[in-house]
C-alpha cells in the first residue's frame, strides 16, 4: 500500500516498479500441475460444442471448439479433457471452462510446425495465435482489409508492481528484435514503436526499433494515455484505438511471436509477476491454465481465509475468490494481499472534496459522475459528464476519502450503457 | 473447491491511499486549536464553556438525527465536532447556553442533516447557524454588547463595529501586529490571526483544504478593499485591516473551503474565493452588516453549482487543451 504523503496537496504520484525491484533475478519455473483449466469466451449454444469429455489432447494441439463454427483452443498440456462446463461471470458474460487432466511428459502436436514452414503471415497467426501469451486477443491486431498502421510495443507494465514486460526487455532484447520483424509481417503495420521506462533505455536500444521513453508514473502506460503520450494523438471518447489504426501489444507477446515463428513452438507458458504480501515481486513461468495454488506453493507463499488474490496489479486487477482459479494467457501478475491490508469500500455519500477530480488523468467531473451513477442515471452521465472518456485507471477510488467504490460505479455505468446500446441495435 | 478458504473479492483498485474523513476532521480541529486556545486564554471559562457545549451539542444533534432518520451513526467521522467547533469559534465568549443549543440545532439539523447528511449540504452548516442567529438575535452577536464586561487590557471595541460607526479615525487603535496577535475583541476563535494563519497553512500543506479557495478569498478581500481605500482613504479602511479583523481568516481557512459547499475545479475555486472576498468587502464597506464574511460565503455557496460548470474538457472530447 502506498500511503498518502504527509504533505498532500498535489496529485497522487504512484511510480511503476523498476526491474531492480525483483526479489530474485531468475524466473521460477512452476511444474505442470495435475490439472489445468482454460477459460474461453463462449457465445454459441452448448449443443454445438465439438469438444467432448475424454478426448486425448497433445501439447499445442489446436482443438476445434464447435462443430461448424469458428473458434478454437490451443491445448497447453498433454492429457485428457476431464470436464467442460459453461459458466457466467457476474456481468452475465458466458464463458467455457475446459479442464484437462495432464498425463506424463509433454507430447507436442506437430500441426503448427508443419504449417509454420510457410513464412509467418496473418493467416497463420489467425489460425494459431489467438491465445498468444501477454495479450488478451492477438488476433484483434490483425485486420486483413484495413491493417493497423502503428503498433506500440509496451515494454513497460500495465500496473504498479508488475514487472513482466520489463523483465522480457531486460533479458531478451535480441529475441524481441526477431519478434518485431514477425510482428510487422503478421499485422502489416508500417510503424512499430517500443515504449520503455527510462532505466531500460540501453537494453531497448539493442532491439533496434523506434524507442520512446515514458515517464514511469501511474497511469501513463494505460492504452489511451500511452497513445496520447507517445503519439500525441487523442483517442475520441467513444472511439477505440483501432479506429485510429493504432494497436498496443506487450513485449511479452512479441517474444511469444518469436517463439512461435522462429522456434516453431506454440507458446503455452505465461510469465507472471507474483507480488507477495510484503510487495516483493518474483517472476514465475507457468503453463497457461495452472491454478494459482500451484504457483503459490512453488513460490512458498501461504495464504489464509480472508486474504485477497488479484489477477493483475493493485490498481486495475481482478479479484478472485479461490486458489483454484487458473492463470490465463493474459494474466500478467498475481497480487496477494494480506487480510489486514484489505480496505473495505463504503456506501457513504460523496463529500465533494474533489480529490478524485484532481487525480483523474482524463479530467472527468468524478464528483458529479458518482452522484449520477449511484442513482443509475447512466445516459446522463455519458452525455453531460463524459463518462466514456474514463481511461479506467482506478485513481478515483484510490484517493476517495470516504471509500466510495467510484471506479466500480464508473465501470458499471459503462457496462450498462454497452448493454443498452446492444439492446437498441438488436431491436433495430 | 476449498470452501474453507475463500478470498475477499471486490472491484479494483485494491490499494487505497489511507485517507479518511475522520483523519481530515481531526486535522481541521487540530488546526483550529491555536486560535481556540488563545480565545479560551483571553476570555476564560465562559469561552471554554461555549466551545465544549457547542461541540457536544453538535454531536448530540447528529446522533439524534442518525437515529430519527434510521441512518448509520456518523458521529465518529468527526464532521459534527468540526461544525460545532467552527460554530463556537464564531460566537462571542459570553453567549448564553440556549443560543448555542439553538445554533447547533440549526447547524446540524437544518444546515446539514435535512439535506441528507455530510456532502449533501448546499451551504456551510456553521454559517447557516451563525446567519440565523445574526438575523434573529442581533444583540447576541454584537461583540461590543456581548463583551461589555470584559477588559483585556487592549482597546475593547470590536474593530469592524468601530469602523462602521466611527469611520477610519479610530483605526490608530489597531496596529496590524496587535490584530495578528489577537489583541482585538471578537469571536472566541476568530481574533488570533497568527494562530488561524498557522492552522490554515497546516491544512493547505496537508491537503485538507484547497489553497486556491483560501488564497483567492484573501486576494479578493485585499484587492477590493484596496480599490475602496485608494478611491477614498478617509472613508474606507486599508486592506490589511480587513484581512486581520472580523471573520476574514476564519472564512479563508475554515469556512469558505468547506467541501460540500465549495467547487472542486481549479478555475471555479478561484472565482468562488474571489467572489466571496469581493462580496465580503462590499457588505462591510457599503452594506448594513458590520462583518460581511457570513453572508458573502453563503451567497457564493449558493452559486457554487454554477461555478463548477466551468470545467476542463475531458480526454477525447472536442478540442483538447491539455
Amino acid at each position: 500500500m502506498m500511503e498518502r504523503p504527509f504533505f498532500g496537496f498535489g496529485r497522487p504520484k504512484l511510480k511503476y516498479a523498476e526491474i531492480e525491484r525483483l526479489t530474485q533475478p531468475d524466473i521460477r519455473q512452476v511444474p505442470v500441475p495435475a490439472q489445468i483449466t482454460v477459460f474461453l469466451d463462449h457465445a454459441a449454444e452448448v449443443k454445438d460444442l465439438g469438444l467432448r469429455q475424454g478426448t486425448e489432447v497433445k501439447t499445442g494441439e489446436k482443438l476445434a471448439l464447435y462443430k461448424d463454427k469458428k473458434g478454437y483452443l490451443i491445448a497447453p498440456a498433454t492429457g485428457t479433457i476431464q470436464n467442460i462446463s459453461e459458466n457466467r461471470t457476474y456481468t452475465d458474460r458466458r464463458f467455457l471452462a475446459i479442464t484437462i487432466d495432464t498425463k506424463g511428459k509433454d507430447r507436442w502436436d506437430t500441426q503448427f510446425i508443419d504449417e509454420a514452414e510457410s513464412p509467418p503471415g496473418p493467416e497463420n497467426a489467425l489460425a494459431y495465435l489467438a491465445f498468444l501469451p501477454g495479450i488478451s486477443d492477438f488476433t484483434s491486431l490483425i485486420r486483413m482489409d484495413n491493417p493497423l498502421h502503428t503498433l506500440i510495443v509496451n515494454g513497460t507494465d500495465p500496473d504498479l508492481l508488475v514487472l513482466t514486460n520489463q523483465l522480457v526487455i531486460n533479458t531478451r532484447p535480441e529475441e524481441i528484435k526477431e519478434g518485431l520483424s514477425h510482428l510487422s509481417k503478421v499485422t502489416g503495420a508500417s510503424r512499430v514503436i517500443l515504449v520503455v521506462p527510462p532505466n531500460l533505455r540501453l537494453q531497448a536500444e539493442k532491439v533496434g526499433a523506434e524507442i520512446r521513453v515514458i515517464d514511469p508514473v501511474y497511469p501513463n502506460t494505460l492504452p489511451r494515455l500511452m497513445v496520447q503520450g507517445v503519439l500525441n494523438q487523442t483517442v475520441p471518447a467513444n472511439g477505440t484505438l483501432t479506429d485510429l489504426g493504432i494497436g498496443i501489444i506487450s513485449a511479452e507477446a512479441v517474444l511469444a511471436l518469436k517463439t512461435a515463428f522462429t522456434d516453431k513452438t506454440l507458446p503455452v507458458e505465461k510469465l507472471i509477476s507474483v507480488i507477495d504480501k510484503d510487495n516483493g515481486v518474483t517472476c514465475a513461468r507457468a503453463r497457461i491454465g495452472t491454478p494459482v495454488r500451484e504457483i503459490l506453493s512453488t513460490l512458498n507463499i501461504s495464504t489464509q481465509q480472508g486474504d485477497r488474490i488479484v489477477f493483475g496489479g493493485p490498481m486495475t486487477g481482478h479479484g478472485v475468490y479461490s486458489e483454484d482459479m487458473p492463470v490465463l494467457h493474459h494474466t500478467d501478475a498475481i497480487l496477494i494481499q494480506d487480510k489486514s491490508r484489505v480496505v473495505p469500500s463504503s456506501d457513504s455519500s460523496c463529500i465533494n472534496c474533489g480529490e478524485c477530480v484532481r487525480a483523474c488523468p482524463a479530467r472527468l467531473p468524478v464528483n458529479m459522475l458518482v452522484r449520477l451513477l449511484e442513482n443509475g442515471l447512466y445516459e446522463e452521465a455519458a452525455q453531460t459528464y463524459d463518462l466514456l472518456s474514463c481511461v479506467e485507471c482506478g485513481l478515483c477510488s484510490y484517493v476517495c476519502m470516504v471509500h466510495i467504490p467510484v471506479f466500480h460505479y464508473m465501470m458499471l455505468g459503462k457496462h450498462e450503457l454497452a448493454l443498452r446500446e446492444a439492446m437498441e441495435e438488436s431491436n433495430g | 473447491m476449498d470452501k474453507d478458504k475463500l478470498f475477499v473479492s471486490s472491484y479494483a483498485p485494491y490499494w487505497h491511499n489511507g485517507s479518511s474523513l475522520s483523519v481530515k476532521s481531526y486535522n481541521i480541529i487540530l488546526a483550529a486549536l491555536p486560535a481556540v486556545i488563545m480565545g479560551i486564554y483571553q476570555y476564560g471559562p465562559p469561552a471554554l464553556g461555549v466551545v465544549a457545549f457547542s461541540i457536544s451539542f453538535s454531536i448530540f444533534w447528529e446522533l439524534i438525527m442518525n437515529s430519527v432518520m434510521k441512518r448509520p451513526v456518523t458521529i465518529g467521522d468527526g464532521n459534527a465536532a468540526v461544525i460545532g467547533l467552527l460554530f463556537a469559534m464564531l460566537l462571542p465568549a459570553a453567549t448564553p447556553w440556549w443560543v448555542v443549543l439553538v445554533g447547533t440545532f440549526v447547524a446540524i439539523v437544518i444546515g446539514k442533516q435535512i439535506f441528507g447528511g455530510i456532502g449533501c449540504n448546499p451551504l456551510n452548516p456553521s454559517l447557516v447557524a451563525i446567519a440565523m442567529l445574526m438575523l434573529s438575535w442581533e444583540a447576541m452577536l454584537d461583540f461590543d454588547e456581548a463583551l461589555v464586561n470584559y477588559d483585556l487590557g487592549f482597546y475593547m471595541a470590536y474593530p469592524l463595529g468601530a469602523l462602521k460607526h466611527f469611520g477610519t479615525d479610530i483605526l490608530y487603535h489597531y496596529s496590524p501586529g496587535q490584530l495578528l496577535m489577537g489583541q482585538q475583541p471578537g469571536a472566541i476563535g476568530a481574533t488570533f490571526g497568527l494562530g488561524l494563519i498557522i492552522g490554515g497553512i497546516y491544512l493547505i500543506l496537508r491537503g485538507f483544504i484547497r489553497w486556491e479557495i483560501a488564497l483567492s478569498f484573501l486576494a479578493g478581500i485585499f484587492i477590493t478593499a484596496l480599490v475602496f481605500n485608494i478611491a477614498d482613504p478617509e472613508a474606507y479602511a486599508p486592506p490589511l485591516f480587513h484581512l486581520l479583523t472580523g471573520y476574514t481568516l476564519m472564512g479563508a481557512f475554515f469556512l469558505a473551503p468547506e467541501d460540500a459547499s465549495s467547487p472542486v475545479n481549479f478555475v471555479p475555486m478561484l472565482i468562488y474565493g474571489a467572489c466571496a472576498g469581493f462580496l465580503t468587502v462590499l457588505i462591510r464597506n457599503i452594506g448594513a452588516f458590520t462583518d460581511g464574511v457570513v453572508f458573502a460565503v453563503l451567497m457564493v455557496n449558493v452559486a457554487n453549482p454554477l461555478f463548477d460548470k466551468i470545467r476542463p474538457k475531458a480526454l477525447g472530447k472536442g478540442t483538447d487543451h491539455a
